[in-house]
C-alpha cells in the first residue's frame, strides 16, 4: 500500500517529501523549544504565516492535478477551498459556546444578532469534530460531483468550462454574502476560541496546525502523484493532449475527468479547513473569482503538470505578496499582473519546467 | 338693410360685453375695500368675494396678501402692494401712486384667512390662461379635496375647451365628490367610475377610503369595482415597468458584451481585460468632461458626443497594443491568453487607480439625459432611453461592419474557418489585430454609456466582466444576433426574477440556470454549425 504511493519516485519528489517532513518537525521545534532571544527562534506569527502558505500550496497541488494533468482550467477552485474552510469555521464557531458576546450556549453570535431562535439544520452536528471533518471533504466533493457531472457529460470544455466554473464561485460569493444563508453573511465566521479543546491562539496549537498542514500537503502530493503516474493518470494526460482521440479510443472521458475533479475538490476543501484556524477568519470574499484566478497563477509560476512546482509557486507568489504589500502596497497588483503576463509569455512551463528542460532531466508530464 | 343689421349686431355685442363683465370698475374698489380692515372675519369674506369677482387685479392682490405684502390706508381704505424693490403700487389701478402713501397698516393673516386664501388662489388658477397652471391647480384640488372648490370647478368644467385639462378638472371634481357625504348617490357613483378611469395610486387610496360608514352600498360596490380595475392596471403597469428595466439592463449588457463577442468569436480567446477597456472608456468620458468643465463650460452637453470617438480610440489603441505585444504570441493557447489578459486587467486597474485615485469619479449627465418621461404612470428616464437607443445603434453599426465591409467579410471568414481563410490569402494576423482593436474600441464606447448609470471607479470593469461572458456564452459565439438575444433575455430574466426572489437570489438563480443551460447547449443559443467549431 505504502509502496503504491512511492512508485516511480524521482529525486525531486523524494526531495520534496523529505523537505516537508523536515519543516513539519523543525519549524515547531524552532518555534517552541528555542528561546526567543536565539537567532534560530521562529516567531509564532511566522509559523502561522507559513502555515497559510502551505495551505495554499495544497490548493495549488489540487489545481495542478486537474489543470496540469487533465487540462481542466478551473477558475472556481477557490469555491471548494472556501467551502472546506466554512465547514471548519462552523465547527470552530460551535466551540465558542457561551464565550461569545451574547453568551448563547448554542447559537453563534451573528444568529443571536439576527434574532434567530434556533439553529438552522445546516449547522446541526457541527459541534462534533469528526462530523466537521467529514463535511470538509464531503461538501466540496459533492458540489464537484454534481457540477462536474453536468459539465463533463455535455462536453463543456476549454474556456467555456473556465467561464462556468468562474460563474459557480461567483454565484456562491453572492449567496454567502446573504445573511439569510445562515453563514454569517458579510462578516463570515471569526473570533474562534479553541479547536479540540486547545486554544487556537496558543503557540503550541499554531505549531501543531503548521505541522499538520505540512503533513497534509505531503499526503496530498503523494495522492496526486500516485494518481498521475498510474494508468489512470496516463489517460488523464491523453485527455489533456487530445480529448477527442482519447474518446475514440474507447475511454469514457467524462468519468475520468469527473473522478479527478472530485478528488481535486476534496483536496482543496482540506486545504481550506487547514487555512481557517490559522488565519482565524473565513468570509465570503474567499469565494471571489479573483482568488481562484490567483491560485491558477501560483500553479503557472511554479510549473503546471509538475505538482512540486505548483506547491513551490504558491509559496513563492504568496511570499512575494506578503513582502510587496508590506513594502509597496500599490505595486502588488502591478507585480501580480506582470507575473501573469510574463509567466505565460516567457515561462510557459513555469520555474520547475524551465529548470528541468534546461538541465535535461525529463519532467513528469510537462506542460501542454 | 345692411346698416340696420350692423347696428343691431353692435348692440348685441355691447349687451353681451356688458353681461360678461361681472363687476364694473367702480365696484372694483368696493370689493377691494373689504380687505382694508383688521377684522379677520371680514378679511376672509373679502378674499372669497375678490376671488369670485374675476377682477384682473385680484390675483396680484391675493398673492400679495399671501406673501404679507398687502397694506391699507385707514383714512380712505385704499390698498397698496409692496413690490419687490420696496416701492408701493396702488392695488386698484395697478400703478405706482403719485406720492408715497403714508400711515399704512398691513393686512393681517390668521390660519382661517390663509386657508381661504389658498382655496381662493387655487380656484383662481383654475381659470389661469396657461393650461399647465390649470392642470397643476386641478391636481392641487385632487389632493386637497376641498368642498369649497366644487362650485368654481363646475364653472370651469363648463368653460374648458382643452380636453386634456377638462379631464383633470373632472377628476378633481370626482375626488371632491367621492367622499362628500351630502352629494347625490348617482354623482358619487359616477365619481368612483371616473377615478377608476384615472387609475393611479392616489385614486386607489381614495377609493379604498370609501366604506359603509361614509357611503351607501351602491357607492361602495362602485368604488370596489373601480379599485379592482386600478389594481389590475397597476399590475400591468409594473409588468411593463419591469420589462422596461429589463430592456435597459439588457442594453447595458449588450454594450458590455458585444465587443467581447467579436473578439471571442473571431479569435477564440477570452479577453479578461475587456472590462478594463470599458473602464478606460468611462475614464475618457470623465477626462473629457473635466476639460470641458474647466475650459468651455458651454459645450457641456456635447461632452458625450465628443467622448464617444475618443473613448473608441483610447480603448482601441490600448487593445491594439495588448494584441501586438502579448496576445499575438499566445495564439492557439486560449487558456494562457485568459491568464495573460487577466494580468493585463490587473495592471490597467492599478494604473487607473494610481492616476485617478481609488475613489469614484463623478461623471455628469448632459441636460438631455436628465429627467423622466411619464406615460400615465409608466416612467421612462431619458438616460435609460438614450442608452437603449445607443446600444441598438452600436449593435447595428457593428452588424453593418460585419456584413458590409471587407474587414467584416474577412472577419467572418476567419470565424468560420481560420486555416481555410488563411489559405485563401486572408492575412489572419492583421484581421486578428484589427478585430481586437475593434472589440476593445466598442468596449470603450460602452464605457461612455456606462459612465452615465454606474460609478466610474477602477473596479467598473470587474462588475461587468462575468455578466458579459455569460451573455456571450449564452448567446453563442460568432453571431451578433445571439449576443443581442442573450443580452436582452438575461436582462429581462434578471429584472423579472428580482421582485420575486430578491436581487441577489435572483442573480444566483440566473447563474444556476445558465450553468444548466450550457449543459444542454454547450455552444450557446446560436451555435455555428460545421466541423470548424469542434477544434
Amino acid at each position: 500500500m505504502i509502496a503504491f504511493f512511492f512508485r516511480k519516485f524521482d529525486r525531486m519528489a523524494t526531495g520534496f517529501v523529505i523537505l516537508l517532513a523536515a519543516i513539519a518537525i523543525l519549524v515547531p521545534v524552532l518555534n517552541l523549544a528555542v528561546p526567543e532571544g536565539s537567532p534560530f527562534h521562529i516567531p509564532t506569527y511566522l509559523v502561522s504565516l507559513w502555515g497559510k502558505y502551505l495551505a495554499f500550496a495544497l490548493l495549488a497541488v489540487a489545481l495542478d492535478l486537474v489543470w496540469g494533468y487533465c487540462g481542466i482550467l478551473s477558475l472556481g477552485h477557490g469555491a471548494f477551498f472556501a467551502l472546506g474552510g466554512y465547514a471548519m469555521g462552523m465547527y470552530l464557531m460551535r466551540q465558542i459556546g457561551t464565550r461569545g458576546v451574547y453568551a448563547d450556549p448554542v447559537l453563534p453570535d451573528f444568529m443571536v444578532f439576527l434574532n434567530w431562535k434556533e439553529l438552522p439544520f445546516t449547522w446541526y452536528f457541527f459541534d462534533h469534530f469528526a462530523y466537521a471533518v467529514v463535511m470538509v471533504v464531503l461538501v466540496p466533493s459533492v458540489l464537484a460531483l454534481v457540477f462536474g457531472w453536468f459539465a463533463f457529460r455535455s462536453r463543456v470544455t476549454g474556456v467555456y468550462l473556465s467561464i462556468i466554473t468562474q460563474a459557480l464561485t461567483y454565484a456562491l460569493l453572492l449567496a454567502f454574502f446573504r445573511n439569510d444563508m445562515g453563514f454569517g453573511g458579510n462578516n463570515g465566521l471569526t473570533d474562534f476560541k479553541d479547536i479540540l479543546g486547545l486554544s487556537v491562539q496558543a503557540p503550541t496549537t499554531r505549531a501543531a496546525l503548521f505541522a499538520l498542514t505540512a503533513v497534509f500537503l505531503a499526503l496530498g502530493f503523494l495522492v496526486a502523484r500516485a494518481i498521475v503516474v498510474s494508468r489512470f493518470g496516463q489517460v488523464l494526460a491523453a485527455i489533456r493532449d487530445a480529448e477527442s482521440r482519447t474518446r475514440f479510443l474507447g475511454y469514457r472521458v467524462e468519468s475520468y475527468k469527473l473522478l479527478v475533479f472530485v478528488v481535486s475538490a476534496a483536496m482543496a476543501g482540506i486545504a481550506g479547513a487547514l487555512y481557517v484556524p490559522q488565519v482565524g477568519i473565513i468570509n465570503p470574499s474567499e469565494f471571489a473569482p479573483s482568488n481562484s484566478i490567483e491560485a491558477v497563477i501560483w500553479v503557472a509560476v511554479g510549473g503546471r503538470g509538475t505538482l512540486v512546482g505548483a506547491a513551490l509557486g504558491a509559496v513563492l507568489v504568496n511570499f512575494a505578496k506578503t513582502w510587496l504589500t508590506g513594502m509597496l502596497p500599490e505595486f502588488w497588483l502591478y507585480g501580480l499582473g506582470a507575473l501573469f503576463i510574463l509567466v505565460t509569455l516567457f515561462l510557459p512551463k513555469g520555474i520547475i519546467g524551465a529548470l528541468t528542460s534546461r538541465f535535461g532531466r525529463p519532467g513528469d508530464g510537462g506542460a501542454q | 338693410m345692411f346698416r340696420r343689421f350692423v347696428i343691431l349686431f353692435s348692440v348685441l355685442i355691447g349687451l353681451v360685453a356688458l353681461a360678461a363683465a361681472p363687476i364694473r370698475a367702480d365696484d372694483a374698489s368696493l370689493v377691494l375695500k373689504r380687505l382694508a380692515t383688521d377684522n379677520y372675519g371680514e378679511i376672509e369674506a373679502g378674499v372669497a368675494a375678490l376671488a369670485a369677482s374675476g377682477l384682473p387685479v385680484s390675483e396680484a392682490v391675493l398673492t400679495a396678501l399671501a406673501d404679507s405684502r398687502l397694506s391699507y390706508r385707514p383714512s380712505d381704505k385704499a390698498l397698496f402692494i409692496k413690490d419687490t424693490s420696496g416701492g408701493w403700487i396702488d392695488a386698484a389701478t395697478n400703478a405706482a401712486p403719485a406720492e408715497a402713501p403714508s400711515g399704512l397698516k398691513s393686512v393681517k393673516l390668521n390660519n382661517r384667512v390663509r386657508r381661504a386664501l389658498e382655496a381662493a388662489l387655487g380656484s383662481m388658477t383654475l381659470m389661469s390662461p396657461d393650461p399647465m397652471k390649470r392642470i397643476a391647480a386641478a391636481e392641487a384640488v385632487f389632493k386637497s379635496r376641498d368642498a369649497n372648490t366644487l362650485a368654481p370647478l363646475d364653472v370651469v368644467i363648463g368653460k374648458e375647451a382643452d380636453p386634456v385639462v377638462k379631464r383633470y378638472f373632472e377628476e378633481a371634481r370626482a375626488a371632491v365628490l367621492l367622499l362628500k357625504t351630502d352629494a347625490p348617490e348617482t354623482d358619487r357613483v359616477r365619481a368612483a367610475e371616473r377615478l377608476g378611469e384615472r387609475g393611479d395610486q392616489d385614486s386607489l387610496a381614495l377609493l379604498g377610503s370609501v366604506t359603509e360608514a361614509n357611503a351607501t352600498a351602491n357607492i361602495v360596490s362602485a368604488a370596489k369595482l373601480a379599485a379592482k380595475g386600478i389594481e389590475s392596471r397597476l399590475a400591468l403597469l409594473s409588468t411593463a415597468q419591469n420589462a422596461w428595466y429589463g430592456l435597459s439592463l439588457g442594453s447595458v449588457l449588450l454594450l458590455a458584451a458585444i465587443g467581447l463577442a467579436i473578439t471571442f468569436g473571431v479569435m477564440g480567446i477570452i479577453n479578461m481585460a475587456h472590462g478594463e477597456m470599458v473602464m478606460l472608456g468611462a475614464y475618457t468620458t470623465f477626462v473629457v468632461q473635466e476639460i470641458i468643465r474647466t475650459k468651455v463650460p458651454s459645450l457641456f452637453d456635447w461632452s458625450l458626443p465628443i467622448a464617444i470617438p475618443l473613448a473608441f480610440c483610447v480603448s482601441g489603441l490600448v487593445g491594439l497594443l495588448i494584441e501586438r505585444v502579448i496576445i499575438r504570441h499566445l495564439y492557439g493557447r486560449p487558456l494562457e491568453t485568459l491568464l495573460a489578459t487577466w494580468g493585463v486587467s490587473l495592471v490597467l486597474q492599478q494604473a487607473v487607480r494610481s492616476v485617478f485615485g481609488a475613489n469614484n469619479r463623478e461623471v455628469g449627465a448632459p441636460s438631455y439625459m436628465a429627467g423622466v418621461w411619464d406615460l400615465g404612470g409608466f416612467q421612462i428616464t431619458y438616460g435609460r432611453l438614450w442608452i437603449i437607443v445607443f446600444s441598438l445603434v452600436v449593435f447595428f453599426a457593428l452588424l453593418g461592419v460585419m456584413k458590409g465591409t471587407s474587414l467584416g467579410l474577412r472577419m467572418r471568414a476567419v470565424i468560420q474557418n481560420r486555416r481555410m481563410a488563411a489559405a485563401m490569402g486572408i492575412r489572419t494576423p492583421v484581421v486578428d489585430a484589427l478585430t481586437f482593436a475593434l472589440g476593445s474600441g466598442v468596449a470603450g464606447i460602452a464605457g461612455v454609456a456606462l459612465s452615465q448609470i454606474d460609478n466610474v471607479s477602477p473596479n467598473l470593469g470587474q462588475s461587468y466582466i462575468i455578466d458579459s461572458f455569460l451573455v456571450v456564452v449564452f448567446g453563442g459565439v460568432g453571431n451578433l444576433w445571439g449576443t443581442l438575444l442573450g443580452a436582452l433575455s438575461l436582462g429581462l430574466a434578471n429584472k423579472f426574477l428580482e421582485p420575486v426572489a430578491g436581487a441577489v437570489l435572483g442573480k444566483i438563480i440566473l447563474l444556476a440556470v445558465i450553468i444548466l443551460f450550457i449543459q444542454r447547449r454547450p455552444r450557446g443559443l446560436f451555435a455555428l454549425k460545421g466541423r470548424a467549431v469542434d477544434s
